[in-house]
């Protein structure tokens, strides 16, 4: 199967409308029929990065690029970068500001859940340039 | 096993949405307002149980796969939380207990099964 690529513009607008980019991407691989436990992870990580990119980036770009092995996931985004990766790491640890809590979000856990549903994870990160996951989740 | 429809009835809970939609299976129940929670632990088999009934609460039970949302307390979802419900065939209930409360009914009910 010929590599299928994905790409998306994350709005850092409208925070309740965070997760259509993800949510495409699960009916898409819903259609290409993939187990709905892969779909699960996939649906889960991206969204998690979808809303971060949201919460401290402004946005960002999503692309995703799925091969019948592997689904890779890479979410770039052109905000502050994270300061302290292994802080960022730890479950509980935000920096997300009070009206993301209010909301439900921002408790810590987004990376920590990215790395759970996984199975390997990039981050590349520079202070004030920019930060890009990369996600890949093997099917 | 019970299906979310089952265990609608037999709980009591009425239908904000979904009472057509497909009849997912119902193994327990996850209770948690807080959303990056939910999508990090909840099962997909698990029904949310929450007072949280924001649209980004219908986005979570999306991307978790999550048979079912039980707003507790007798919450209300917000307009935009109920269209992103219907769009997406989400089963949305409604409870007038509280969580513990909602928690330990769905508990009873599953158990008697």
């Amino acid at each position: 199967m010929e590599p299928i690529v994905l790409t998306y513009q994350v709005d850092g607008e409208d925070f309740s409308a965070a997760g259509e980019a993800s949510s495409s991407v699960k009916k898409t691989l819903k259609q290409l029929g993939f187990s709905p436990d892969v779909i699960r992870r996939v649906a889960i990580a991206m969204y998690e990065g979808e809303i971060n990119m949201v919460i401290h980036a402004d946005g960002g770009e999503a692309r995703v690029e799925i091969t019948q092995s592997t689904i890779c996931i890479i979410l770039a985004d052109k905000g502050p970068g994270i300061k302290d990766i292994n802080l960022a790491m730890q479950e509980g640890y935000s920096t997300a500001p009070e009206e993301v809590r209010n909301l439900g979000f921002g408790a810590g856990m987004g990376l920590p859940n990215i790395k759970k549903y996984s199975d390997e994870l990039k981050i590349d990160t520079e202070l004030g340039v920019g930060t890009t996951l990369t996600i890949l989740i093997n099917t | 096993m019970m299906n979310v429809h089952e265990l609608a009835k037999a709980c009591g809970f009425t239908y904000f949405s979904g009472a057509n939609a497909e009849a997912r299976p119902v193994c327990g129940a996850y209770c948690c307002d807080l959303l990056s929670w939910v999508i990090g632990r909840a099962g997909d088999e698990d029904a949310l149980v929450t007072v949280m009934s924001n649209t980004n609460v219908m986005a979570v039970a999306v991307m978790a796969d999550l048979p079912c949302v039980i707003l507790s307390e007798g919450v209300k979802p917000d307009e935009r939380a109920l269209e992103k419900a219907i769009e997406n065939d989400i089963i949305v209930l409604s409870s007038p207990d509280p969580t513990y409360a909602t928690a330990v009914k769905i508990y009873e009910v599953l158990k008697s099964v």
